[in-house]
């Protein structure tokens, strides 16, 4: 017990502080890589409450996928920070609002097994208990039965948005020369001329 | 009390400590001598004699290495970002060696064995793109930056291909512990099949025949190895994102790409190789240690990559990129959805 309140602590706080460096390192690369840190820390957090699987799916799309492509985004642009940063404080009201939205709906959440201690068992039980079962085989039974059209419903948003993202980039221009290897492959040979070109002759 | 408390938390993690500095130091000689092997191999099919100054047949050239570069200056550029220049090495390094912690050489003998083995791997692994861009890009120079992004953008399409063939694996074991994977095919296919003894006909490799194959490929593409040695292409480019690296922290990168082999060499070993079994189960087959058939099915794999890497021409990027997107990608998804069919109608699953 003694040693797991002691991890949590740790990543707890390295999370917090790691975040808090996102928004006020100058750098943008900085912020992104304390971005990562934040997201291994919170890994380690499920790890310590079981949720293996989601620990390394959350490393696996999060810091090997999606913070790839914030880095390549964000070093490639070349943007002037400091001028960015002059009407910073106009955006203070609506970033405080939503950040109080968020807070009440923590409070309601997590509050609500303050009140009662049945409600906690009632939002999250894990079916059956993971003693019993893998991480992966439970989350598998949920997701593809009693969550298969929500499941289905995010599958086809993301295809949506990657056929999205394809057709606003694809452009065919007619001057460019392109390999097609098919046509290479198939190529008949009896169309190809051959010569044999002796030593300064040339053709 | 104090006996307990020293029962419970130090001794553990006195064992623990004491497994890794052998599996690290086990695995830096074993990496001094794949190197050594790589540049031999490479030799022989150019016919040259390769390192065989240092030592008897040059067997202590790898040391005389670690020795030049550990002894010279580092440099670090002026306008380097200095943090990150320096982190970017060692990230590469750490993460290369931190993957070995869960695999298992023989039966029981990893530092780790987690259910999620397997997809630990893969989370490292597919975490090793980070040094690779945080050295681009902290040297604040043009080309290793540039090279950076070409040699993450392939490590991350053929990150995809890998992942598909880890899913049809998977299916087929029902596990993501390396252990499970290894004892799933100890009775496969060859044993449906009617072959009497457990042998080699009952490993992933033969089962799964062309995800084998897309594996090893993709496990080239991803450790940045010829003919997919774009990023660092000798001939054409100079070092790719390690440009202005020098001395240990080049060492480290040098060193985590060749951990990173290594690790795909034991990883294809452990699915497709049948890990430590030994290849046919009868009598004098069976009585040698499973570590001994773990290092002789890792090396043939390693062997294999040097031999690509001394026949193979390179390719060019757009056909790396095709051959990741446009074959790899539709092949293996295609083979998870082939697997799932035949072990749902056989009844295997």
């Amino acid at each position: 017990m003694g040693v797991t309140s002691l991890f949590f602590y740790l990543f707890a706080s390295i999370t917090v502080a790691s975040a808090f460096m996102v928004i006020a390192s100058r750098n943008p690369v900085h912020s992104v890589l304390f971005l990562i840190l934040a997201f291994f820390n919170a890994a380690g957090l499920f790890m310590l409450t079981g949720a293996e699987f989601l620990a390394l799916i959350l490393i696996v799309v999060y810091v090997g996928a999606v913070a790839v492509l914030f880095l390549f985004v964000v070093m490639m642009l070349d943007v002037d920070f400091s001028e960015l940063r002059e009407g910073f404080l106009q955006y203070l009201p609506i970033g405080g609002i939503i950040g109080l939205i968020l807070a009440v709906e923590l409070i309601l959440v997590l509050g609500s097994s303050f009140v009662d201690g049945k409600a906690a068992l009632v939002a999250v039980q894990p079916i059956p208990d993971l003693g019993e079962v893998s991480n992966i085989k439970a989350i598998g039974d949920l997701l593809y039965t009693r969550y298969i059209f929500f499941f289905q419903l995010a599958g086809l948003i993301l295809l949506v948005a990657m056929i999205g993202a394809i057709v606003l980039t694809l452009s065919h221009r007619p001057n460019v020369k392109r390999q097609n290897i098919t046509d290479q492959v198939m190529r008949d040979p009896e169309d190809v001329e051959l010569h044999s070109v002796k030593p300064g002759e040339g053709i | 009390m104090d006996a307990v408390f020293f029962d419970t938390y130090i001794w553990p993690v006195l064992v623990i400590l004491f497994q890794s500095v052998l599996l690290l130091v086990t695995l830096l000689i074993f990496v001094a001598y794949i190197l050594y092997a790589d540049r031999k191999i490479f030799a022989a099919v150019q016919m040259r004699r390769g390192p065989n100054v240092v030592g008897p047949w040059g067997l202590l050239q790898s040391f005389a290495d670690l020795l030049k570069f550990v002894l010279k200056e580092p440099i670090i550029p002026a306008s380097a970002n200095k943090g990150v220049f320096l982190m970017a090495p060692l990230v590469a390094g750490v993460l290369a060696l931190s993957a070995w912690a869960v695999i298992p050489v023989a039966d029981g003998w990893s530092v780790a064995d987690p259910n999620l083995g397997l997809l630990f791997v893969f989370a490292i692994s597919s975490l090793e793109v980070y040094g690779i861009i945080m050295g681009g890009w902290a040297s604040n120079s043009k080309y290793p930056f540039l090279a950076a992004l070409r040699s993450a953008a392939q490590m991350v399409s053929y990150e995809v291909s890998i992942g598909f063939v880890m899913i049809t694996v998977l299916l087929c074991v029902g596990s993501l512990n390396l252990t499970d994977i290894v004892y799933a095919q100890s009775a496969g296919l060859g044993t449906r099949m009617g072959v009497p003894v457990n042998s080699f006909l009952d490993w992933h490799w033969l089962a799964l025949f062309p995800m084998f194959i897309v594996f090893f490929i993709s496990a080239i593409a991803e450790t940045n190895r010829p003919p997919f040695d774009l990023p660092e292409a000798e001939s054409e480019l100079v070092a790719g994102h390690m440009v202005e690296y020098s001395s240990t922290p080049f060492l480290l990168f040098f060193l985590g790409e060749f951990v990173a082999i290594c690790l795909m060499c034991a990883l294809t070993t452990l699915l497709f190789l049948g890990g430590w079994l030994p290849i046919i189960d009868i009598a004098p087959f069976n009585w040698l240690p499973g570590i001994f058939w773990f290092v002789l099915k890792g090396l043939f794999v390693f062997f294999c990559m040097a031999m690509v890497r001394s026949i193979v021409p390179r390719y060019r990027y757009d056909q790396l990129m095709r051959l990741g997107w446009k074959v790899f990608l539709p092949l293996s998804l295609f083979m998870v959805f082939a697997t799932a069919f035949v072990l749902q109608f056989m009844g295997w699953a």
